[in-house]
């Protein structure tokens, strides 16, 4: 038989040498790469996420550790060069002290930095021993003040005196982590609704759909007023915590589900499953080895995109004070406080929970961004 | 002979990528349209035909780039080099729909779905010949009714989608003439149309030129369209325009060995006792960046030898009007005359 | 010759745009379709888009299940079974006789797949082979194919267009199947690349004893591949006649309209104008009356306006046509010159 063999030829596209074994996903990343904001965000998320995951470990102090002597602290800074009185230099981290002054106009005690007190700063102080993520015991902080008394307050300190920097990396565990929760909860209900409805269609499909534009019509602001409100006051923080995930979620579905949907309807007609069908592979078969493989990369994408909705969710249902409650620490609660202006005027630092969901918001948005554009190559 | 409506001399077109090096899409070619003629554009996907032909309208993508040659286009008070203008300027605006116009495979995507298809053809007239809404619709529904699209009265109120796909490759016929251009590109446009509307769409085209007197270049990947509808020909491979000439000279006897196997891949018409066993190209066109320095066919042809590979085969005039780019030509004068 | 495969009064009706509010439509896309395929032939079914070729197909194999109608299939060890009223445990077994070529070497293959599973896809559905034995089954039909061996480990994107059509027969081929039904299997490549893939189907032909469905718009190759050929129109079989008689002298009008569309590759035979080439393909949902042929046929009369023909034996032989008049009528066929007689 004169069947002459050939040798495989490369696709146009793609550099010769790298392409030879890549997957799908092999093939994401490198288009992924050469997003170069998408690229930038991915490393700022990844940042935020370590942040959230070594919390009590960056953070200097507990996050309820207060102290009446220096309410609205202002930012101390961190220093590591100083210069002594006999003109050389000293090398090492320091804070500055805080010295008080009268304001002769308003009456009232202001604090003001004190130079010429340098606190030093050490890195992996000792600390009281304490869980890492409730599970590694460690007695070691990233940062800290050699003397315990001493205040530290490297981003200021709130009404109570807390440190805002401790708070904020608290916080920033419970709004990213109910981000990804709410997420991983939407991506369950959307994926098996969804799914179930693209792959068997007829009048499952028909009712899905119009459960999806019926809760998506409806306000979501009041709804989740309404939901939250409706949460009774005794529950334990860990509970709101999840009832609120829950709530979010409740919507959050309903886009995913719509995604899922459309890949399978749409990956229904490919060739390359009538034929998985034709070779009798069973449904679950199809379905697993055949479908899901083939939009995974687009279910990564949609679901990053709708993580900075949950978030900012959160953010504002706490800042109404309808989402987690006090002793939780959230960008959402954080930000309850800078809610006057004039609190804003003597505290400006109690903003930083609002720039820091600005920067958490954006990146994932790039990053999702980046991802949908490398999941999809006809896209563009 | 007529004068020539379009001369494109030793015409390069190179792409530009950020990460890669420039890729030479189309090398030094060389074509020639006159007035009342078809050309036939052949060659198979990735030859760069449709690159060409986008390049005469400059409709090339941001990083194409006319490194080398010239596009004379005749336009009655001189000629114009189209490769100097800029893709917007307004010279080129003037050209582009009134001078010369294009019709593409699927006219869906070129025509505006929100638009019924009398307004899209009485825009172009109103914008190039400034004449008011109701003459313009006369000439439109004239034209509609050249291009044979029945009622053509009541038709042009439809939209696009309202019509099939043969009336629609009609209507956009009937807009790329609205404003009689000397040259018409038509890029593939019967490629996505079934055989009988196909044979229906080359018999208007025929027509229209034999009305209008334009000259065509036509794109196409199919020999058996090109022997219906050309006077001349130009195969191209891999960038490069292998073989071209009278459409007769080259089907009675292609001379580049392309050319030879692409029509000896063509299954032909025959009772079953003569079918010949289809004598198929061995292996898939290279990618650009692997093209030899010398002749493009080098890799797939039966026939290479010592200088294909380096040596860029020179133009070859076989003919009165026909020219082919290979050694085999050349190599064998040399040998005769040593 | 033995039959190996009729499809008996097979109809497939799509029902659309139903809702709530109006009553959907019924699209008729295949009307009554009877024809055998014999074991070992070439089996062309042509028409031009949307005169249900591609359904037909799907219909066969099942992967559409039929308004009405049978399709047997005829078993090597005798007796037949019709495949339409099979469930889908008791219709696995023929399929793995019957496989399919897809049309699109881009969407016909799982992207995230390597080319070796995809192969080896259907034997382990099956069950048939495993470890090493389903190694050598897949690298030996992928060198039967023309892939080598050493590329059975990449994704369908680093091949070409031609070699993915490969990939599919080979998919097709790796069961050992008695039928194979190739939708446009070589529609969507270049020429060059066609013809490789044409003379591959002709020896794979050989060596394994396939019996073909060769689903195609292009009468060229049909011309060159086949060894009978099925015309369809708006859902109805409207010739079925064997390759040579159907070129030489077609017996429908509408044969005769597609093989006067059909450009040559010869500018000496060029057609020129004046062709008789009236109108479209009307709507499938508003099929006329009568024999679906006629709003476009130069030959109609009255008759053909009330009354649909049925397919039948013209004169005898083994051209059938659903023609009123196929037997007076003298079409013109494609062929260069007239051949007295055919054997």
């Amino acid at each position: 038989m004169a069947v002459d063999t050939v040798q495989p030829t490369v696709h146009v596209d793609l550099p010769k040498a790298r392409n030879r074994r890549e997957s799908q996903l092999g093939l994401m990343w490198r288009r992924f790469r050469q997003h170069k904001l998408a690229l930038v965000s991915l490393w700022v998320v990844v940042f935020f996420y370590l942040v959230a995951l070594l919390a009590e470990f960056i953070a200097p102090v507990d996050p309820v550790h207060y102290s009446a002597r220096y309410t609205y602290a202002p930012p101390q800074g961190l220093h590591f060069v100083a210069q002594n009185a006999d003109g050389g230099w000293e090398f090492g981290p320091y804070v500055n002290g805080y010295k008080t002054e009268i304001d002769p106009v308003a009456l009232r005690r202001t604090f003001v930095i004190d130079e010429e007190v340098r606190i030093p700063v050490r890195f992996f102080a000792e600390s009281e021993p304490y869980l890492l993520a409730g599970v590694i015991p460690l007695s070691v902080k990233l940062i800290g003040v050699e003397n315990p008394r001493d205040p530290f307050y490297i981003l200021g300190a709130d009404r109570l005196g807390r440190d805002m920097l401790s708070r904020l990396i608290h916080g920033t565990r419970i709004s990213l982590s109910i981000g990804l929760a709410g997420v991983t909860l939407s991506l369950f209900f959307g994926i098996v609704i969804g799914g179930f409805a693209g792959f068997y269609g007829g009048w499952f499909d028909s009712a899905v759909m119009r459960v999806v534009e019926f809760i998506r019509s409806m306000p979501t602001i009041p709804l989740w007023l309404g939901l939250a409100a409706a949460m009774p006051k005794d529950w334990s923080a860990l509970q709101t915590y999840f009832a609120i995930t829950l709530i979010l979620s409740l919507i959050g579905w309903t886009e995913l589900a719509r995604v899922v949907r459309g890949r399978f309807l749409s990956l229904r007609t490919e060739d390359f499953v009538t034929a998985a069908q034709l070779d009798g592979a069973s449904d679950w078969r199809i379905v697993t080895r055949h479908m899901v493989p083939s939009f995974t990369s687009h279910i990564i994408a949609a679901a990053t995109l709708a993580i900075p909705g949950m978030i900012l969710a959160e953010t504002a249902l706490s800042f109404l004070g309808l989402g987690l409650q006090a002793p939780i620490v959230s960008w959402g609660t954080l930000l309850q406080d800078a809610q006057n202006i004039r609190t804003l005027a003597t505290a400006p630092w109690l903003l930083a929970p609002g720039v820091c969901v600005v920067i958490v918001i954006l990146a994932l948005n790039f990053f999702g961004d980046g991802l949908r554009d490398a999941a999809d190559p006809h896209g563009r | 002979m007529t004068k020539p409506l379009l001369t494109i001399n030793d015409m390069s077109i190179t792409f530009t990528s950020p990460d890669e090096a420039d890729i030479e899409a189309v090398r030094q070619v060389d074509l020639t349209l006159t007035p009342g003629k078809t050309l036939a554009l052949v060659g198979e996907s990735g030859c760069g035909k449709s690159v060409t032909a986008r390049a005469v309208l400059r409709l090339l993508d941001k990083n194409a780039k006319i490194p080398t040659g010239e596009i004379l286009f005749d336009t009655g008070s001189g000629a114009v080099d189209i490769a100097k203008l800029k893709s917007d300027s307004l010279a080129m605006r003037a050209l582009r729909g009134a001078e010369i116009s294009m019709i593409f495979q699927e006219p869906m995507s070129s025509l505006s779905p929100v638009h019924t298809i009398g307004d899209q053809v009485d825009e172009i007239i109103i914008l190039h010949d400034r004449l008011n809404k109701k003459q313009a619709r006369e000439r439109t529904v004239s034209l509609l009714d050249q291009v044979g699209v029945p009622g053509a009265r009541d038709r042009a109120n439809a939209y696009p989608f309202e019509l099939s796909g043969g009336l629609r490759q009609r209507a956009m016929i009937a807009m790329a003439l609205a404003c009689t251009p000397k040259l018409l590109i038509a890029d593939e446009p019967t490629t996505a149309l079934d055989v009988t509307t196909q044979a229906q769409i080359l018999d208007l085209l025929r027509q229209l030129q034999d009305d209008f007197g334009m000259a065509m270049l036509f794109i196409t990947h199919d020999l058996g369209v090109v022997a219906e509808i050309a006077d001349d020909i130009a195969v191209m491979y891999l960038g490069d325009v292998v073989e071209q000439g009278d459409v007769f000279d080259v089907f009675r006897a292609p001379k580049h060995p392309y050319t030879q196997a692409l029509m000896n891949s063509v299954p032909r018409l025959m009772r079953k006792a003569e079918r010949q066993r289809l004598t198929p190209i061995k292996g898939t066109v290279p990618s650009p960046k692997d093209r030899p320095v010398g002749c493009a066919f080098t890799s797939r042809c039966p026939h290479a030898f010592a200088p294909c590979p380096t040596v860029r085969p020179e133009r070859t005039q076989i003919g009165a009007d026909h020219v082919a780019r290979c050694h085999l030509l050349t190599h064998v004068r040399e040998e005769a005359m040593a | 010759m033995t039959t190996l495969l009729t499809v008996e009064n097979l109809s497939k009706v799509f029902h659309l745009g139903g809702s709530l509010f109006r009553e959907g439509r019924e699209l008729v896309a295949l009307n009554d379709i009877n024809l055998t395929v014999e074991k070992g032939e070439t089996l062309a079914i042509v028409g031009e888009s949307g005169c249900g070729k591609t359904t037909l197909g799907r219909c066969i194999i099942k992967a559409q299940p039929v308004s009405s109608g049978h399709v047997f299939y005829h078993r090597d060890e005798g007796g037949h079974v019709d495949l339409t009223t099979l469930g889908k445990r008791e219709i696995e077994p023929y399929r793995r006789d019957i496989r399919m070529i897809f049309q699109d070497p881009m969407s016909s293959l799982n992207p995230n797949m390597r080319v070796f599973d995809i192969v080896a896809e259907p034997l382990r559905v099956h069950r048939l082979l495993r470890g090493k034995e389903l190694e050598a089954r897949v690298y030996d039909t992928l060198g039967k194919v023309g892939i080598s061996p050493d590329a059975a480990g990449r994704y369908p994107h680093a091949f070409s267009g031609g070699q993915r059509q490969r990939i599919g027969i080979a998919r097709a081929l790796v069961l050992n199947p008695k039928l194979v039904i190739a939708d446009e299997a070589v529609s969507a490549l270049d020429v060059s690349i066609q013809a490789q893939v044409l003379n591959l189907l002709d020896d794979l032909k050989e060596e394994f004893g396939l019996t073909y469905i060769f689903i195609s718009h292009d009468l060229g190759v049909v011309n060159y591949i086949a060894d009978r050929v099925v015309v369809m129109y708006l859902g109805h079989v409207v010739e079925n006649a064997p390759t040579d008689l159907l070129f030489e002298r077609p017996r429908h009008p509408y044969t005769e309209m597609l093989l006067e569309a059909l450009p040559i590759a010869d500018p000496s035979r060029r057609k020129g104008r004046n062709k008789e080439l009236k109108g479209e393909i009307p709507y499938l949902g508003n099929r006329p009356k009568g024999c679906p042929f006629h709003t476009r046929c130069k030959y109609a009369q009255d008759i053909c306006r009330a009354e649909k023909p049925a397919l039948r034996p013209i004169n005898g032989t083994a051209q059938l046509a659903a023609c009123h008049f196929a037997e007076t009528l003298d079409l013109k066929g494609a062929y260069e010159a007239p051949i007295k007689a055919i054997a």
